[in-house]
């Protein structure tokens, strides 16, 4: 990039959001794929790869990925969760590549839950 | 530009690298490739996080958990277990000194959330050499600001109403000092950034420039474009080699991007920064013979007015400021004052970088707002006493500034407060002193450091610090006298009236403090022969206890003069004659059985 104008200083600065939102942990959406023994071994590595491929070519800026430990329904794997801001938790179990990718057409970005491959809505009790 | 779903932030400040923070680097890329998670984890290197007592440490974003301590061993654990699986490590986190199990999240943790970012608002966020990520977080827009819809009449004003005063030291107005400069005739002008931090065990400077050195070279163009400045200097320390590099990496980027040199934004603005390499003289950090080095000649103050102002760089109109007064501009520009103003006290506004040092549990630099108590920082942020030894003072303001007792720990923290009870803000040191740091040896220390750095130019500081320090250092000695504690308030006085510049014109703080909060300390010296603190090597005797000694052995074993002895099984004596008053006796006792007396 050459010399810089006062307008190009935004064009850099929204190429640089979605690393900067992810910095400050603020992301619309937050994508929990659940890394278990028992996850790995049904495929969640490919999900997760499959997932990140889908924020590139979206150029979504504000998903966040997380991992997480076994979900405890491990018949069920591999498992993600889907939480959009303000909203409750969405957990989906028996992922392939084209679920995840569908989850995050429908679901992740356009904020329709795919009832088809939900388990449950919300989260467990905890402490 | 490739996603990453987790940012490991490593701290590649001088603290951490020290701590072979580089080696931990590379074990993390051998473990995730090793996992084949280097598509999905990127590892950056990060300025300061502040947090140096505890480093190597790394925050994992987003989950924004900390991590400390890190050692190499730890890190296929951590890569498996957290990176891979998702279950974050308790034992490599942090456990503040008040609570039981880890705190997992950096925004919980007591030394974070007490702090309020300003001039440190981008470290360890973004990549230091990375300026793309400096305009991620808003960078460089106040500076688009400054030169598309402000006149330079309106920056200056905008920054004397914020209320910013200079960091460096004494305080002042900062929009005062731009105004001057850009009201003198000419159009060959200069700004200085103040990079000389010389105060022992203060690092804001360093910092800033390692974790965020856009944000200083920000400021000065704004600076530069509101007095009509041509040409700046950046003047640094030889032996802060990674500021120095990051700082150099920084100009170089700015240049590219064409936010230095010709026609900047295309205003028609032109301005460059050169950097200057000091060779560490505490001297320097006084702004004329800063000049004076900058120009080649030796750093020796000169008398004032004019002030730099005036006739600074080859005699032309010059505004010097700091490191942190720089990077806290833009802020100031982008917000406006009256954001600005609203934080700290009447007289002082805005946010304090320190660095927080000496006895308390959590070492490391700190930002907060002006007005925090010296108890806050002490207690809340520094986490109280090393080993729950009583407090006893805080050292503000390094060889210039004084101690503060206990007795005024809920003062708040601003400029006139601390001048009010004998101390200065200084550029940020904060030295927490214990009850075994005898207040008459820290005297003898800054004066020790006076003696060194005085230019020698003015008869009362090069003669008088060196006459003052012989004082003391005789009275550490034991060989104080009634007419000593006169001698050096007299003494002290004249060092002040009669030295050029704030280097003499300070350095009786020190003795000055001590004097009027712990004269009794000075008073068991001279009179009693006796250190309460036990630190004077003249004035103390070890012995050993023989109601508590266990005739373990281990004081005998590990004395280097041979001076415990003692049958088996029975208590331990030490020969007076032979007993260099190391302390390996103390420090190796289970039984709190060596005394001093």
């Amino acid at each position: 990039m050459g010399k810089l104008q006062p307008e190009d200083l935004d064009k850099i600065a929204e190429r640089m959001r979605k690393t900067m939102s992810l910095r400050e942990g603020a992301g619309r959406a937050r994508v929990t794929v659940h890394m278990g023994t028992c996850g790995i071994a049904a495929g969640a590595r490919k999900i997760m790869s499959t997932l990140l491929q889908c924020i590139d070519e979206s150029e979504a800026k504000d998903v966040i990925i997380n991992t997480s430990g076994c979900a405890g329904l491990c018949s069920r794997e591999p498992m993600m969760t889907v939480e959009l801001a303000g909203k409750a938790p969405v957990k989906y179990v028996d992922l392939t590549e084209e679920k995840a990718k569908r989850i995050f057409t429908e679901h992740v970005l356009s904020g329709r839950i795919v009832a088809d491959y939900a388990l449950a809505v919300g989260s467990e009790q905890t402490l | 530009m490739k996603s990453f779903r987790t940012h490991l932030m490593l701290c590649a400040g001088t603290g951490c690298v020290s701590n072979a923070s580089h080696r931990i680097k590379a074990a993390l890329e051998r473990e995730l490739a090793k996992h084949n998670l280097q598509d999905e984890i990127a590892v950056i290197m990060t300025g300061c996080n502040g947090f140096c007592a505890q480093g190597p440490v790394m925050i994992v974003h987003p989950e924004g958990i900390f991590y400390q301590l890190l050692t190499e061993d730890d890190i296929p654990l951590l890569v498996e277990e957290h990176l891979l699986k998702g279950r974050p490590v308790k034992r490599l986190m942090y456990t503040p000194p008040e609570e039981k199990s880890p705190v997992p999240k950096m925004s919980d943790i007591g030394f974070f959330k007490k702090q309020r970012l300003i001039a440190l608002r981008n470290r360890g966020l973004i990549d230091p050499e990375k300026i793309d990520e400096y305009i991620g977080r808003g960078g460089y827009k106040a500076l688009a600001k400054a030169l598309t819809a402000m006149s330079r009449e309106a920056i200056v004003e905008e920054i004397k109403k914020s209320g910013l005063r200079g960091r460096g030291g004494a305080g002042f107005l900062t929009g005062l000092k731009w105004e001057l400069t850009a009201k003198q005739p000419g159009d060959e002008k200069y700004i200085i950034c103040n990079g000389d931090e010389g105060d022992p065990g203060a690092f804001m400077d360093r910092s800033i420039v390692e974790s965020d050195p856009h944000s200083v070279l920000e400021g000065m163009i704004i600076g530069a474009r509101a007095i009509g400045a041509s040409h700046g200097f950046v003047y640094i320390r030889q032996e802060y080699p990674l500021a120095l590099e990051r700082l150099n990496l920084a100009l170089c980027l700015a240049r590219d991007y064409g936010l230095l040199g010709e026609n900047i934004f295309g205003t028609g603005f032109n301005f460059d920064i050169s950097v200057h390499r000091g060779a560490g003289a505490f001297v320097c950090g006084e702004e004329t013979s800063l000049i004076g080095s900058l120009e080649g000649q030796p750093p020796e103050p000169r008398i004032r007015p004019p002030f730099p102002a005036e006739s600074g760089v080859r005699g032309k109109p010059t505004c010097i400021n700091n490191v942190e007064t720089w990077a806290t501009v833009p802020e100031i520009v982008s917000r406006g004052a009256d954001w600005f103003a609203g934080i700290g006290t009447e007289t002082s506004k805005g946010t304090k970088v320190f660095s927080l040092v000496g006895k308390v549990k959590n070492t490391g630099l700190v930002e907060v707002p002006m007005g925090v108590t010296l108890r806050e920082m002490v207690f809340d942020i520094g986490g109280g006493i090393q080993g729950d030894r009583k407090f006893k003072a805080v050292q503000t303001g390094g060889p210039s500034g004084g101690c503060i007792p206990a007795s005024l720990l809920d003062l708040p923290i601003d400029y006139e407060r601390l001048m009010e009870v004998g101390s200065i803000m200084g550029s940020g040191g904060m030295i927490v002193m214990d009850e075994d740091t005898c207040m008459v040896d820290v005297a003898r220390y800054f004066l020790d450091f006076l003696r060194d750095e005085s230019c020698g130019k003015c008869t009362a500081c090069r003669e008088g610090v060196d006459v003052m320090h012989s004082v003391v250092a005789g009275i550490c000695a034991g060989k104080g006298k009634e007419e000593d504690i006169p001698l050096l308030e007299e003494l002290g006085q004249a060092v002040k009236d009669g030295s050029m510049c704030a280097l003499g014109g300070t350095a009786s703080n020190p003795v000055l403090s001590t004097l009027r909060y712990f004269r009794e300390e000075y008073e068991a010296h001279i009179r009693d022969h006796r250190c309460p603190a036990g630190v004077c090597k003249a004035l103390i005797t070890f012995r050993i206890d023989p109601e508590r000694c266990k005739a373990c052995l281990l004081c005998n074993k590990n004395c280097p003069q041979g001076a415990v002895s003692g049958e088996k099984k029975k208590p331990q004596t030490i020969d007076q004659a032979k007993c260099i008053k190391c302390g390996v006796c103390r420090d190796v006792c289970k039984f709190e059985a060596v005394t001093v007396v």
